[in-house]
């Protein structure tokens, strides 16, 4: 089974989003991603300073054997990139909510609402 | 569509939990637990690979050898009985039908180990060919099921396990052992650079064999820790580095032919006009400078333009580093040239080197 955390919001391409106050989130990948990737060994992420847009392509995460894009759940500027990943990949594996890929000021607040609850996620999977 | 296939070890490997998933019309296993522990397993330890989807023909009559020596391209009349000879059968394009294992018997009695995705093909080819010569091919894939057993413990697990002692089985050899009343074909071969044997038996024996090693401790491994292996000892994949469009020249593969020899095998005289014109291309190994994962597919570029192609890369398991092994246009083969490898839009700077990604642990 997969692990849900209940106060984060969820992407149906398995991201998870975590509000840290009005204008600024964390995003990562969850646990049922982690799970059907397998070993985690490379994290590709953009820079500090790119801007971000919903729905699209802003870095990928590779396993052994494949690659698998990260879809962007919300709009805006990435503001942070967590460095420990992209050079302990395995980080991921051992923790899919603890280990964050990157932090984005957002450009619409409201497109949160979008976003899925734990609940509305646990559906889909 | 024909049904998807199952090996004996099916129930096994399902037992286990592996990741199953259908490999050239096999259901077969992709990862137990993790490729990266069941790679590192076949490296330092010792690991087993349900290798059952493998065809088997027997070539059998009095002109055996005559008939090997025409439809292989690598050396097979100096051989001996007992021997294993790597190589392929070619078109007389001089691209590749497949690669195979010929083991020998006797003058009278060969074996031919090719690639399930190949079994049909190579069947019709095989038969096809067989015109003018006193010899019968029989497709015997269904009868044997085999296993491998690779690792640099290999040898002593066998010894522990089954009590056959492979000490005095050369490398590329193969023999006859009894296990309980069961006939195993053994030989050291393998597709992992490492030392290792390779078990052809009947359903029956293999089921019991598996249970043996896995009860020993010896880590089942699937096909993609398989992949991972075999490409970092630079061995071919039919499908990636070798295929019915490129010649073993091509592929860097002439030591495993005998086109030096007076053999008029089906494919030489292509080979010898395309050695005399000169090679328009070649697979060749490719180490990026920074980090990223250089997969099958993805395109090779320099000064400007795409020059080539990935056919199998990795993020090196073993070696750490991100290389591949890429069919790229002349003169851009040439080791130490400046290359590019187009990833998810980005062109990631790398260049040209030998394959010897790592030193073969083979025991000669």
């Amino acid at each position: 089974m997969s692990e849900i955390l209940k106060d984060l919001l969820y992407s149906d391409d398995h991201e998870w989003v975590k509000k840290l106050n009005d204008e600024e989130v964390l995003i990562g990948i969850t646990d049922y991603a982690v799970k059907q990737l397998g070993s985690i060994v490379f994290v590709d992420l953009p820079e500090v300073g790119d801007q971000i847009e919903a729905q699209t392509e802003f870095g990928a995460v590779e396993s052994v054997k494949a690659a698998s894009d990260l879809l962007s759940p919300i709009s805006g500027e990435v503001l942070e990139v967590n460095e420990d990943v992209i050079g302990e990949p395995e980080m991921v594996n051992e923790d899919a909510y603890g280990t964050w890929f990157i932090k984005v000021k957002l450009q619409d607040p409201k497109e949160l609402d979008k976003l899925l609850s734990a609940k509305e996620y646990e559906d889909i999977l | 569509m024909e049904d998807t296939k199952r090996t004996c070890l099916y129930e096994k490997h399902v037992k286990l939990d592996a990741k199953m998933e259908d490999f050239a019309g096999f259901l077969m296993p992709i990862v137990y637990d993790s490729i990266k522990n069941e790679h590192n397993a076949v490296r330092n330890h010792v690991g087993m690979f349900d290798v059952s989807h493998m065809g088997e023909f027997l070539v059998k009559g009095k002109e055996a050898t005559a008939f090997v020596d025409h439809v292989f391209c690598n050396e097979i009349l100096s051989k001996k009985p007992s021997s294993v000879t790597y190589g392929m059968m070619l078109y007389e394009s001089g691209t590749i039908v497949d690669d195979l294992l010929v083991y020998k018997m006797n003058n009278e009695e060969y074996f031919f180990v090719v690639n399930a995705s190949n079994i049909s093909k190579d069947y019709d080819w095989v038969v096809s060919q067989t015109e003018g010569f006193d010899v019968t091919v029989k497709n015997l894939s269904d009868d044997y099921s085999e296993i491998a057993i690779q690792g640099p413990k290999a040898e002593d697990k066998v010894k522990e396990l089954l009590g056959i002692d492979l000490n005095s089985l050369e490398f590329f050899h193969f023999n006859y052992y009894e296990y309980e009343g069961n006939n195993l074909l053994i030989s050291r071969t393998g597709y992992t650079g490492e030392d290792g044997f390779e078990i052809y038996a009947s359903s029956e024996a293999i089921l019991k064999l598996w249970d043996i090693f896995i009860e020993g401790g010896v880590a089942p491994c699937g096909l993609g820790a398989r992949d991972t292996l075999r490409f970092e000892a630079a061995l071919p994949l039919y499908g990636h580095e070798i295929s019915d469009k490129i010649t073993p020249l091509e592929a860097g593969l002439k030591f495993f032919t005998k086109i030096k020899s007076e053999s008029n095998f089906i494919g030489k005289a292509a080979l010898l006009k395309q050695q005399e014109k000169g090679l328009m291309r070649r697979v060749v190994g490719v180490e990026l400078k920074k980090r990223a994962v250089p997969r099958a597919g993805y395109g090779v570029y320099a000064e400007g333009k795409q020059v080539g192609v990935v056919t199998t890369g990795y993020l090196s398991i073993s070696l750490n580093k991100p290389i591949a092994m890429a069919l790229i246009d002349r003169p851009y083969t040439k080791k130490g040239t400046e290359i590019e490898i187009k990833i998810r839009n980005k062109m990631i700077p790398g260049f040209v080197r030998d394959k010897k990604f790592l030193t073969k642990n083979y025991k000669k």
